[in-house]
This record gives structure tokens, sequence and C-alpha cells, in this order.
């Protein structure tokens, strides 16, 4: 048995609202709120870097765990907007929390990556304790803020999650998951050169499919349906998206927690701070399955079942 | 079909982009591929999910022809 035991998150401070935007990338503010559901997004001061939102949010899932980082036998650190590429944020942020021989490893995956995360946990966390994933994206510094790079700097906002995952208690086991990549369609999504290139249109295309048909098979596996799951929580790409996946599924949309109106699409990091802001308003045991889907650059998409104990 | 989706009084050249024109954004498209499927009992593979494919009645038109073939 592995159990979600917590969650954490950090914002940078500042926010930057459509009207601020808008000018920048040729847009009107409420064509932007429009088409993503996005009214602000947050975006970090020069000297911050991923592994330092990243440092923030991992001590407050360990706080909110009342768990300290010498309880973790692994770190895993979610990202596909880090400063470097080797060593990654995740060695960083074992330093920072004082660790010196724990396991610390990088996955240098976007939007899916926090995701991916909690697969990996939960398999690696029996063998080596207490797994915290961490996702952590300064997107701001990865986009284009002028109108050639409008369709994606409406988008993008920064800011980390992170997530404990326990072999020994939590608040929901963790029953089942989906991962799945298809690399033949990974020019559409990528960071390259610093900056992240996307085609938009297609993107929805293969996310509208893809994110509905690995929740319904998840679900179907383990003899549920989409009317028995209490909360989905999914990568915060787009509201328009979210909506498109409720529609598919057939499943109310008050089910599906969203914050991307106040923070934007912050990549891999959505799906941690997404499941923390969820967590803090419903701190009472687990009633019902709860369902965390992504889809992001790879391509690569899956699900992830937890249900009461 | 695409009137259904942006309604009555929709004629656009073969090779006009529907995206171009306004006609079509992401989540038009995603309808319009899907209403493909069901009009012409055809199944677009997730291999086929790029906009570029659909991009002008040309396109979607010869796409659909391959596929009903």
């Amino acid at each position: 048995m592995v159990y979600l035991r917590a969650f954490g998150s950090h914002l940078p401070p500042r926010r930057v609202a459509n009207r601020e935007l808008a000018p920048l990338v040729g847009a009107d503010p409420a064509w932007i709120l429009e088409v993503c559901g996005i009214e602000e997004r947050r975006y970090t001061a020069g000297a911050d870097t991923v592994a330092s939102l990243g440092l923030v949010a991992a001590q407050d899932c360990l706080r909110n765990a009342g768990a300290s980082a010498a309880d973790l036998g692994m770190i895993l650190v979610a990202s596909g907007s880090s400063e470097r590429f080797c060593p990654g944020p995740a060695s960083q942020i074992a330093a920072g929390l004082g660790l010196t021989s724990t396991p610390a490893l990088d996955i240098p995956v976007a939007s899916c990556g926090s995701l991916i995360g909690l697969v990996l946990a939960a398999q690696l966390a029996p063998q080596f304790g207490r797994v915290l994933v961490v996702a952590s994206e300064i997107m701001s510094r990865r986009i284009n803020r002028a109108p050639e790079g409008k369709d994606t700097a409406i988008l993008f906002g920064d800011g980390a999650g992170a997530c404990l995952v326990d072999a020994q208690a939590g608040f929901a086991r963790i029953a089942d998951s989906i991962l799945c990549t298809d690399g033949t369609a990974s020019e559409i999504l990528k960071i390259e050169h610093e900056r992240l290139a996307m085609e938009g249109k297609s993107v929805i295309l293969q996310a509208s499919r893809k994110m509905p048909r690995a929740i319904n098979d998840l679900l179907a596996r383990n003899n549920l349906a989409p009317s028995d799951v209490g909360v989905f929580l999914l990568h915060q790409a787009n509201r328009n998206l979210i909506e498109r996946v409720a529609g598919s599924l057939k499943a109310p949309l008050d089910r599906f927690f969203m914050n991307i109106a106040r923070y934007g699409n912050t990549s891999s990091a959505s799906l941690l701070i997404a499941a923390d802001e969820w967590r803090q308003a419903h701190p009472e045991p687990l009633s019902a399955p709860m369902v965390f889907s992504a889809f992001g650059a790879g391509l690569n998409w899956g699900a992830l079942l937890a249900v009461p104990d | 079909m695409l009137q259904s989706i942006k309604g009555a009084g929709i004629h656009p050249a073969e090779d006009e982009s529907l995206f171009e024109s306004g006609l079509l954004d992401s989540f038009a498209l995603t309808d319009f591929v899907s209403g493909l499927e069901q009009e012409f009992g055809i199944v677009i593979p997730d291999s086929d999910l790029s906009a570029r494919k659909f991009d002008t009645i040309r396109k979607v038109a010869a796409y659909v022809s391959a596929k009903a073939s």
C-alpha cells in the first residue's frame, strides 16, 4: 500500500494580469480570458530559480505532512524549464533541505512531469521509504512576450508544487495509474533552445482525446465510472480543455478542481499546486475516489487513481 | 459541418485556411474532427491528429476520401 500523505505549493508573489500582458502580445485582455480562462499568472523575481521555488514548495509539503526532511527516502523533481540540465534542480533541492546522501533524481518533463513523479513514487516508496515529489517551473523565462509569441505567452506562469508519497500512512491510497508516451508527435510541443514552441491546435486535438481515454481506461479497469469520482485534479493547461475533458467523460464540471484563472498554466507544477489548494479546502477524510491526470510535451500523458483507505 | 459548428453562411474557398480565417479555433477544430468521424463513418487515429491535416477544405476532403476508401 502506498499513500498520498500531503501536498505543498509555492507561488511567487508578482501577479501579472491580462491587462498587463495583453499590450505586450498584441491581444485583448478579454480575448485571453475567453480562449484559456486565465485572469492572471505569477512571475518570479530575477534571483529565483526552479530549485529555489521547488525548495519552498518542498518545505511547505513537509510542514503540511508533519514530517521532516530526514524522513525522506528519495526526492523526485519534475521540471521542463530548469535553468541547468545537469545537474538539475533535484540535487539543489535536496541540499536545500539539508540532505547530503538521500537520492534526488530529476524528471526533465514539463506538464506531465509531476504525474510521472507520482506514479514512480508509488512504485519506489515501498523500497526507498517516503518519496517527496516536487514539480517546479519558471515558464516566464521560456516564453516570448511579444506578438509572435502570443499563443504561448498568454498561457504560462511560474510556480511549484510538492507531494509526499508514503508507504505507511496518508489520506488517500494510490490504487492504480496509467502512463503513456507517444514520441511521434513530439514536435508539436517542446522546449528547445530555451524557448517553448507549441502547435496549439494540434496539442488541443491530442489532449482532448488522450486524457479522457486514459481516465476512462483507468476507471474501467478498477470497476469505476466517472460519476464515482469525487474530484478530478487535472493539469491546469487551459480551462476550455478541462471543460472538454469533463464533457467527454460525461462528468459534472464542478468535480474538476480549477485554479487556472489565478495562476495560468504552470506546466508540471500545476497538478500539485491544484492538489494542494484542493486539499487545503478539503482537509476532511477522503470519501470518494480521486483522479489525477496530465498531458504534455513528449507527448506524455496519463492518469492516477487514489481512493479512500 | 462547418456551418453546424460556426453557424450558417460559412462558405470558405477550398484552399482558404480555416484557421487563419478564424473559422476554426482549437476547440472548434476538435469538434470538427469528431464530426468528420461521425458524418463519414471513419476513424481518425491519434497519429493523424495534426491541425495541418485539416487546415483547408481541400485537405479535409482529400483526407476523408482517402480514409473512406
